[in-house]
């Protein structure tokens, strides 16, 4: 199938200007996170083919775009999620979900019919029209839609941003289950850093047209020097396995390279990976392992970089827990207790842990 | 009294010639028109209303100069061996079709319009052709818009008088059309002819317009022609 994505585009539209260089993994959920006017939805779009840029772009060993060609949007093997669903108000749930299905060749067919409607819940609504569904059954139809065109790019434009917090809660497990089950790369447009840490693998932050951070999630939400700017969002997304649980307290350890995080047991699977988000706010510094605490985890660690947050009063410690393989927190301090513990790149701490979230 | 119905199915004849024609040329127009961002765009919009606001007489005027002996059109149809449209069933098509042309496009371009670009983005990234998408996606999103179209053009064709009088006279089984008639009829005084055509005219357009409500409001409700 696709072995990643390799684009450089670039496009000028009035004062603003694209322009972005990207190699992405041909597996997995790339996160394009920015704010509103950063340009992540006209890269997108860019990338479908929907507008036009100048540069090259090419899926696998596929050329897509180059300086004197431009394949258009519906030679393209990919599939579109839009913000709002935007099913055809002139069919029915079924003869929307067939549209893409019908115009792929037999060969190219690699999601069936019946499966796509068992993965999206939507067995009980075929026979309906568009407009008796919630915005949320809408969305999951349009998904569905998308993936049985069987595309070998899947590109979602905040598929979740105009819902309601409860569609939004009902149609985040789909997006994690298809995370399982697509062989193919997802391109995930969002403002939130809540979606990005539940669903992405990789993450691309876009600021006015151009990439200021791209790579693996844990990476790049871990590094301090580049401005993501998730404000109270920042923290850390650590991959970790179920070590062991404690029945009397309904605490279960989740371990990872370099340590591990009591949670709250809520009936986490033996055998799959867990993911946590501990948010920089909720992580301490301590010279000595207090034991006169509530906080129950206090992990030891070295201090690798010190900088400033958005607000002068505030920074942000970068510390690694492990030696060989490590794991890295993120602790937001105010810059006076920076001074007042002395701390400094490469000095050993405790890192205290208040509040840890399992998102998977 | 005897009436004379041969104008009334020749006006019904002029209608639905006129309406068939208007659907084949005005959609693709309103398309384009919907579409397009040329800058001409606009030239060709008010050229395709001019005829809500001109006098009928002088549309008919300057196509009887067109269609005339002397006039380019009549030459070229003549050359064709079809001699010259004026005075002909034929060339009443033709006059219909230019005023009776913005009832058939306006509509259908408002409706491409009102169902804006992503429906069409959406089918393209679901692997539709462009013409596919048109078929597939644009025509029955404007289906109330190409209801209408008819609808107006039918009438308004059925409605013309001055164009037809310029161009047509009043040939009987040629071009003696129904408003034509009526004239006639209360020219010479003979009101009861006129009343009789004139109520039959009234109950005809009512219930056309009426059809149409009722399909439009069924549309309306989301529900399927």
């Amino acid at each position: 199938m696709t072995n990643g994505i390799e684009l450089q585009l670039s496009q000028e539209l009035g004062t603003f200007q694209l322009d972005v260089t990207l190699s992405l993994p041909g597996r997995g959920i790339t996160a394009l996170y920015g704010h509103s006017g950063s340009g992540k939805t006209s890269l997108l779009r860019c990338i479908a083919g929907l507008e036009k840029s100048s540069g090259r772009l090419m899926i696998g060993e596929e050329t897509w775009q180059d300086h004197n060609y431009f394949l258009p949007v519906h030679e393209r093997p990919l599939a579109y999620v839009f913000q709002e669903a935007s099913l055809f108000t002139h069919l029915s749930v079924r003869k929307n979900l067939e549209y893409g299905l019908k115009r792929i060749p037999l060969r190219a067919r690699r999601i069936e019919f019946n499966q796509a409607v068992e993965w999206l819940g939507l067995e009980r609504m075929l026979d309906r029209d568009p407009e008796q569904l919630s915005g949320g059954e809408r969305q999951r139809v349009a998904i569905a839609r998308a993936l049985l065109s069987s595309p070998e790019v899947l590109l979602m434009d905040e598929p979740l941003s105009a819902l309601d917090h409860r569609s939004k809660q009902e149609i985040l497990p789909y997006l994690e289950n298809l995370h399982q089950i697509l062989e193919i790369p997802v391109i995930y447009v969002t403002h939130s850093p809540d979606e990005v840490a539940r669903l992405a693998d990789h993450l691309v932050v876009l600021n006015e047209g151009k990439v200021v951070a791209d790579g693996p999630l844990g990476e790049t939400l871990s590094n301090v020097q580049t401005p993501i700017s998730l404000g109270d969002q920042t923290g850390v997304v650590i991959e970790a396995t179920l070590e062991e649980r404690n029945p009397e307290w309904h605490l279960a350890l989740a371990g990872f390279a370099g340590g591990g995080l009591w949670v709250p047991d809520i009936g986490i699977p033996a055998d799959e990976s867990l993911r946590l988000r501990v948010l920089a706010r909720d992580v301490s510094i301590a010279l000595e392992p207090h034991s006169d605490t509530s906080i129950l985890n206090i992990l030891p660690g070295q201090v690798t970089d010190i900088v400033e947050d958005e607000h002068p009063a505030v920074m942000l410690v970068r510390v690694t827990t492990g030696d060989t393989e490590t794991t890295p927190f993120i602790a937001r301090l105010t810059a006076r207790s920076v001074q007042t513990l002395g701390l400094d790149v490469g000095m050993s701490v405790w890192i205290q842990v208040k509040s840890v979230a399992v998102i998977e | 009294m005897m009436i004379d119905w041969q104008p009334m199915l020749l006006s019904l004849k002029l209608a639905g010639v006129t309406t068939v024609i208007l659907l084949i040329i005005g959609t693709p127009v309103a398309w384009w028109l919907s579409q397009s961002r040329a800058w001409y765009k606009q030239g060709i919009e008010a050229v395709v209303a001019l005829p809500l606001v001109l006098p009928p007489t002088v549309i008919g005027f300057y196509l009887l100069l067109m269609l005339g002996p002397q006039g380019p059109v009549g030459q070229l149809t003549q050359s064709l061996g079809i001699g010259t449209l004026p005075f002909t069933f034929a060339g009443l098509v033709v006059a219909s079709v230019f005023y009776s042309l913005p009832f058939a496009v306006q509509p259908i371009q408002n409706a491409f319009e009102a169902m804006g670009r992503r429906p069409l983005e959406v089918a393209a990234t679901l692997r539709a052709s462009p013409l596919d998408r048109f078929v597939t996606i644009a025509l029955p999103l404007a289906r109330r818009g190409l209801l209408t179209a008819s609808v107006l053009t039918f009438a308004h064709t059925i409605g013309e008088f001055g164009v037809i009088l310029m161009i047509g006279g009043n040939i009987p089984g040629e071009t003696r059309v129904l408003s034509i008639a009526i004239y006639d009829h209360v020219e010479t005084l003979e009101y009861a002819q006129a009343h009789v055509m004139s109520a039959v005219m009234i109950v005809v357009a009512f219930s056309i317009l009426f059809a149409l409500y009722l399909i439009n409001g069924r549309l309306n409700r989301g529900g399927h022609l």
